[in-house]
């Protein structure tokens, strides 16, 4: 670790809370249908939009409707990325003549996309034509983010309102979300990764002819457009295999430290809307503190851990980290600052292999997912998620004064506990569900690249990447199966949408609730002892669910790595 | 509920129209004007020809270049589509190799290719870039060290002086973005053209 590394990191924090205040004052306007400076151009097209499509932006919707609504929403991006994935052959802007997806691969990456995951079981560059890329994966980033935005706008406004039916209208909030946040950043950031060095062309494939006279195809295509609303938006679904770590999408030290913060600069900005609707930008910040707390402490841990290396590496005498399966440009700490950004986020773009970090550096991404993500988090589904555990906490803090615990004017019930915990419960059912199955039936057990207990996390990797909705993975694990095409397809799915129903059940029954002033007896939910408590629940629930797989896989290599032994 | 059908579908392909068509070829359009070098990928040519792009490693084996890292790329094997053969440097399938830190593959590995560097040059520690695959297979950079450390080798076979080769490392190695971001690295291309033009006069 050198304190260049440590500065980096530290700069990157400081920019990050620089920018939540604005981002959540401007986010807010949005999501309260405010005049923003961007009305003048875009208030045509958005209402032009509503006319077409026969919305009535004045009428708001019941919390099942609007949940209904989103994933009727849902359906038809599906079919969108389905059809375009079987079809791609025979459609245009296909000048590498890729052909058709297998229907496995297709149903795979269809719900990966619309589960905001963008699991790469699919090659990118290899596999998909430049259509399928623009229509198919680069608008339903845009959706599938402004969703999971949304979603945590609906809850936020269940928090914020009294003795109301209604949480929001879905099509007035997505299409807000998507015109007014998502285009804008992303039209500047996408014209910024091209002056980077970010192809975005809709030209064929470069054939080169090396300094040694080899051949040398060239993948190109229209990169930025796609890898600004991936990182924006923590789909993190790469246009190329390598995803970030390709040169054309992370051409330099700039771009990559850009794309860190533009993957949680939307998350963190949620908080500060949180606070803003409560009417109490404080509270916004007690949950930014939790969330900064299990950051650093993550960060911390892994940058140390690839600093230091592997025990093969210092037997043959090479120092300065583990660089296997990392870019010289990015180095130890950027590729170590960016997996644990990628992995607390919903993102799962990744600009080094984490297949080839060291056990305990490859944990930390494991672990930051398991947690549910709620550090930061996805665009969204971060802050929802977030707020699951906070109502775990409060209930507890409540439990231990025998006093009915409230958060932010609101009575936490038993309703509410018991949507929150069916929500977490989630997790670990898939998770651990899954990997039991991939670890013993035989045609899932022949994906697993490395041998020994690393051959376990991959399996581990993939399911919780795949419920958390990350997408980021121990890339050595053969993914394009029919076992795992289905299964984590599953993982996927009821990771994101049944997590979404109970927290948009609690969302209406919150609306409906009274607002109750705060008394001697309230809790305070401001302060350092909130804070510890959530981040104390979050440990706790993480570590009693998932510390004995971390223990068959990350935490029994690191010994054996040290005792010498190889796989 | 019925009447959440209409927007279902309006507004989705609306919303498609835009993000995904209007958006990536508006972008398209205007990168092309504002940038066209980077938006067309970088490309080098040499005599009309193209020659690489300056962001994309490519394969370098000859004794008389400098080496980039190893390349864990792979292509599809021409006798049997189902399997892959290594390819390294393939800029059409980016990739990594995947070897976990236990990985019995990855440390035979690690030793023959450090034993095989301590020969030629035994008088340096041996950087871990040149004896680590990048995360792409395409990474164009390598550490300073690592381009140094090949300097006896390069020099040797083209007959030029080490302290010129040297100074050459030094003068195509670029710094930490305003002395923070990032890590010190050089262009393999780039150096291995400027080590052309240098044995050419």
């Amino acid at each position: 670790m050198t304190v260049i590394g440590w500065f980096q990191i530290i700069l990157y924090c400081a920019i990050i809370v620089a920018l939540t205040k604005p981002l959540g004052w401007y986010m807010t306007r949005v999501f309260d249908g405010e005049r923003t400076f961007l009305s003048p151009v875009l208030r045509p097209i958005e209402a032009g939009i509503y006319w077409i499509s026969g919305v009535d932006e004045k009428r708001e919707q019941h919390w099942l409707t609007y949940t209904f609504a989103m994933l009727l929403f849902h359906v038809g991006g599906f079919l969108i990325i389905y059809g375009l994935m079987r079809l791609q052959a025979v459609l245009p802007f296909n000048p590498a003549g890729q052909s058709a997806i297998a229907e496995d691969l297709s149903f795979n990456t269809a719900i990966s996309f619309i589960t905001n995951t963008n699991w790469q079981n699919y090659g990118g560059e290899s596999t998909l034509s430049y259509l399928t890329q623009m229509v198919g994966l680069t608008h339903q980033n845009f959706l599938s983010a402004a969703t999971g935005i949304v979603l945590a706008v609906a809850l936020i406004r269940g928090f914020a309102r009294a003795s109301a039916r209604t949480v929001g209208n879905f099509w007035v909030d997505v299409t807000r979300c998507t015109l007014y946040v998502l285009l804008p950043i992303c039209i500047v950031y996408a014209l910024f990764l091209v002056w980077q060095g970010m192809p975005q062309t809709l030209g064929p494939y470069v054939e080169a002819t090396t300094l040694e006279g080899a051949k040398q195809t060239i993948a190109v295509g229209p990169v930025a457009s796609q890898v600004a609303i991936k990182m924006l938006g923590t789909n993190g679904g790469g246009f190329f295999n390598a995803n970030a770590a390709h040169p054309f999408e992370n051409p330099t030290a700039l771009s990559n430290f850009v794309q860190m913060l533009s993957i949680f600069a939307l998350g963190a900005a949620l908080t500060n809307v949180f606070g803003r609707m409560v009417g109490n930008q404080r509270q916004g910040w007690a949950i930014l503190a939790v969330m900064g707390v299990l950051f650093v402490a993550g960060v911390g841990v892994c940058y140390w851990a690839e600093a230091t290396g592997t025990a093969t590496m210092h037997a043959l005498g090479l120092t300065g980290g583990n660089m296997e399966g990392k870019e010289v440009r990015f180095g130890i700490v950027a590729s170590s600052l960016f997996a644990v950004i990628t992995t607390a986020a919903s993102c799962g773009a990744v600009n080094a292999m984490h297949d080839s970090f060291t056990a305990l550096g490859g944990m930390i991404p494991l672990i930051n997912m398991q947690l549910g993500e709620i550090i930061v988090g996805g665009v969204g589904a971060g802050m929802y998620g977030m707020l699951l555990f906070v109502i775990l906490a409060i209930f507890v803090a409540g439990l231990m004064v025998g006093r009915t615990p409230e958060y932010v004017g609101k009575k936490i019930e038993a309703r509410e506990v018991k949507m929150a915990m069916l929500a977490i419960l989630v997790l670990p059912l898939m998770i651990l569900g899954w990997t039991a199955v991939g670890v013993v039936y035989p045609a899932a057990v022949a994906s697993m690249a490395n041998a020994g207990p690393h051959g376990f996390t991959e399996v581990l990797y993939a399911f919780t990447s795949g419920t958390a909705n990350n997408g980021s993975a121990f890339a050595g694990l053969t993914g394009n199966t029919f076992f795992y095409n289905l299964t984590l397809a599953s993982a996927m799915f009821v990771g994101r949408f049944f997590m979404i129903v109970p927290a948009m059940a609690i969302a209406g029954s919150l609306a409906a609730k009274k607002s109750i002033p705060p008394s001697m007896g309230t809790f305070p939910t401001t302060g350092g002892l909130f804070v510890g408590l959530v981040v104390g629940l979050i440990l706790i629930m993480g570590g009693l669910t998932f510390f004995p797989a971390l223990a068959l896989g990350p935490i029994v290599e690191h010994l054996a790595m040290n005792a010498g032994n190889l796989f | 509920m019925l009447r959440e059908i209409r927007p279902a579908i309006v507004l989705l392909l609306a919303l498609t129209a835009i993000t995904g068509l209007a958006y990536p070829l508006a972008m398209t359009a205007i990168a092309g004007t504002l940038f066209p070098v980077q938006a067309q990928g970088s490309l080098i040519e040499k005599d009309g020809k193209v020659i690489g792009s300056a962001l994309i490693g490519q394969e370098f084996k000859d004794d008389k270049y400098f080496h980039g890292r190893l390349s864990a790329t792979v292509a599809p094997d021409p006798n049997d589509s189902t399997k892959t053969v290594s390819a390294p440097y393939n800029a059409a399938n980016s990739g990594g190799s995947n070897l976990g830190p236990t990985s019995k593959a990855l440390a035979d590995r690690l030793k023959e290719d450090v034993d095989g560097l301590r020969s030629e040059n035994p008088n340096a520690s041996v950087p871990v870039d040149l004896v680590t695959t990048s995360a792409s297979g395409l990474d164009p950079n390598i550490s300073p060290e690592a381009a140094q450390f090949q300097v006896p080798r390069v020099a040797k076979a083209r007959n030029l002086p080490e302290d010129q080769l040297k100074q050459l490392v030094t003068a195509n190695t670029e710094g930490r973005l305003l002395g923070l971001l990032g890590e010190p690295r050089v262009n393999v291309l780039a150096l291995n053209l400027a080590l052309d033009r240098i044995a050419a006069k």
